[in-house]
């Protein structure tokens, strides 16, 4: 996984509250048997007509925003279907930071396994940067992992919070499989008790 | 004496494998379960890390969103090319790395959630996880089970282990006893109108009170596969003698002295008196009504005998999306949802897809036929609820009303297989989600439970069940 940094950029928003990972990435996409390539589709049904052509008003096919690294969302964004499939594809688009007042559990996990970075704050912070991000390329708006801030156009820092272990992980690109490979002899002497307890396990 | 702990406690700290300083926990997992969507690659993450299953005996896995549901599907050109190469590569991850499995053309493969407990794979105490958000349907058993993503689908494949935080403990307690017509799936979508579809994020869920009690395992599976629709990591129905009699006897269940250990085992798997909650919920079972979505998430969610709400009803950034909701599901605001005529039935899914389940709407359908011009269809959970049914005479049922009568899979309730709705279709369905598209483009879905399905087959529109019998 590649090392998260500093991200400064244009800003897309999406007010919508319970943004589904069923919009994020529709069903008829996770026919696929690899992690690349899904950016094509982020967002497809809403993203594009039945004929492949653009929908001219949504907020990813807008000048502005076609190369935004950056989604404000509304409240529970990746709510519902734990397909991975929905970082993947943000990711693939470009997409390294999503803020909103909350996340879906699973979703907010599979951001951080993706070297995506989801960004909770307080409503009021969220409307400030929800402002920002409408005003397109005009606005900029800074996410720093290592201080854990968010600067908002006017330069105003929200300070947010993440695990420090995801931070780590996130901060220095690493793979979690090896860091808990290297704990293997706890999982060993849990397993020999454990079944000695609940052999029918 | 140690602090009161809650059924969720007991289990998290029965599995620490491994506990850093700031909390963090190997969690250790019991079963885990594997389908063809989301596992292709986590497979080939191991491949390509030189890396193996630590404990393919406790991992299992069976094809069951992509497969279709057709009678004739043991024809490979059923299937889409992409669909056939993603369930191809199921067969051979499970062959390559010795899982248990089940395959399409096996009598037992079917719904993951419903074969999982079918084969006596999901006891009392363990934790389970699948690369599914319904792995929650599992916490009937007072099993800690819940979805994950693929990257940990592979973490768990390497080190049968979870990196972890413990989440917070939720109660939800339904006092009484359910009124007639009134069902599992009323009850577990009353609970997220109350509490919002992200009510429940960051914790787990644990139901119980006398309504809870008096369910079949059937309805505590169906109340536990809708915790993640209201946001719960997981949702746990404390085991009782009801868990023990479904368990006992199952091709995977312990034999002998060990069924009596583990029993004994399970029985102190319950909340102590005093343990604290973090948030707790109570509804009178009475006050439940046989209920219906009207919108496009499942907290979208009314008595049938409501009307359809307006966007002025809501606050903050909900009134956009009822807005949205609205034109989307071609709703009037003031419209009686019993007034709304749908053209297609689905009954099914790991929520709804047990033989319990067909048996409701058969009762319901026995000696009526379905509304002329209307599609209803009926995709059994399993092969072997599949056989059950036609062995108790309800597939028959089925038939005579004019359904059709498929093969086992997830179906409609995704849309991943050709079984899918047209642009503009309304169908009445007992899955558990409602979103923009879920069961085809442009798609409406209401969602609700078995009886009300087959009762909204017979009038062609939503109806009241306590109407119709």
């Amino acid at each position: 996984m590649e090392k998260f940094k500093t991200v400064s950029g244009v800003a897309a928003p999406m007010p919508l509250v319970n943004i589904d990972t069923d919009m994020i990435i529709p069903k008829q996409f996770l026919k696929t048997i690899k992690r690349t390539g899904l950016g094509a589709n982020l967002f497809d049904e809403m993203r594009f007509n039945r004929d492949g052509t653009e929908v001219e008003d949504f907020v990813l096919n807008k000048p502005a925003y076609r190369d935004a690294e950056i989604l404000v969302a509304g409240d529970n964004f990746g709510c519902g279907s734990s397909r991975e499939h929905a970082p993947w594809a943000l990711g693939d688009f470009g997409i390294k930071v999503v803020i909103s007042t909350s996340f879906a559990d699973i979703f907010y996990n599979n951001c951080f396994k993706n070297g995506i970075l989801p960004v909770v704050l307080p409503k009021e912070a969220v409307d400030v940067l929800m402002e920002d991000a409408e005003r397109g390329s005009n606005a900029r708006i800074t996410v720093d992992l290592e201080n854990q801030t968010v600067s908002a156009t006017d330069g105003t820092e929200f300070k947010f919070e993440v695990d420090e272990f995801k931070k780590h992980c996130l901060l220095n690109g690493l793979d979690d499989i090896g860091l808990t490979l290297q704990k293997a002899a706890s999982i060993d002497s849990f397993e020999a008790g454990y079944s000695a307890q609940a052999p029918w396990v | 004496m140690s602090a009161p702990k809650t059924l969720y406690d007991k289990i998290w700290d029965a599995h620490v494998a491994h506990e850093a300083d700031d909390g963090t926990c190997l969690l250790y997992i019991d079963r885990h379960l594997v389908h063809e969507v989301t596992s292709p690659q986590a497979f080939e993450g191991l491949r390509l890390a030189g890396r193996t299953v630590r404990a393919p005996e406790k991992t299992i896995a069976v094809p069951d969103h992509n497969v279709p549901t057709t009678l004739d599907r043991a024809n490979a050109e059923t299937m889409t090319e992409d669909s056939r190469i993603q369930v191809e590569a199921l067969d051979t991850n499970a062959k390559e790395f010795g899982l248990h499995y089940y395959p399409v053309s096996d009598v037992r493969q079917g719904i993951v959630h419903i074969v999982g407990p079918e084969q006596g794979w999901t006891l009392p105490g363990m934790t389970v996880v699948c690369g599914d958000s319904h792995t929650a349907t599992h916490g009937a058993f007072g099993a800690l089970a819940h979805g994950i993503g693929t990257s940990e689908v592979e973490h768990v494949l390497a080190t049968q282990t979870l990196i972890q935080k413990k989440s917070k403990n939720m109660k939800v307690e339904i006092t009484g006893s359910l009124r007639p017509g009134v069902t599992a799936k009323d009850i577990t979508m009353c609970v997220i109108g109350e509490t919002g579809t992200a009510g429940g994020t960051g914790y787990v869920i644990e139901y119980c009170g006398q309504a809870i009690r008096e369910l079949s395992m059937e309805g505590r599976m169906t109340v536990c596969n809708m915790a993640i629709e209201g946001g719960a990591r997981a949702g746990l129905i404390a085991p009782d003698e009801t868990t023990f009699e479904y368990c006992k006897g199952r091709p995977h269940a312990p034999k002998g002295a060990q069924w009596e250990m583990a029993v004994e085992a399970w029985k102190e798997l319950y909340t102590d008196e005093g343990a604290h909650f973090d948030k707790i919920i109570t509804i009178k079972g009475e006050d439940i009504a046989p209920s219906v979505t009207w919108g496009t998430s499942p907290e979208d969610v009314l008595p049938i005998t409501a009307t359809v709400p307006s966007p002025e009803d809501f606050q903050g950034g909900k009134v956009d999306a009822v807005r949205r909701a609205l034109d989307y599901m071609g709703l009037e605001p003031g419209m009686k949802l019993s007034d709304v005529e749908i053209d297609t039935v689905f009954i099914g899914s790991c929520t709804n897809g047990r033989i319990e389940d067909l048996r409701a709407a058969a009762e319901v359908l026995k000696g009526k036929k379905v509304k002329d011009g209307m599609r209803a269809m009926v995709v059994p959970g399993s092969g072997l609820v599949r056989a059950q049914a036609e062995e108790e005479g309800l597939a028959q049922i089925f038939i005579d009303a004019g359904f059709e009568w498929r093969m086992a899979g997830c179906s409609m309730c995704l849309a991943m297989n050709p079984d899918q709705l047209s642009e503009g279709e309304r169908c009445a369905s007992t899955s558990n989600r409602n979103f923009e598209g879920r069961q085809g483009y442009k798609g409406r879905t209401h969602l609700l439970s078995p009886a009300m399905a087959a009762a909204a087959a017979v009038t062609g529109k939503l109806t009241d069940i306590r109407d119709l019998v």
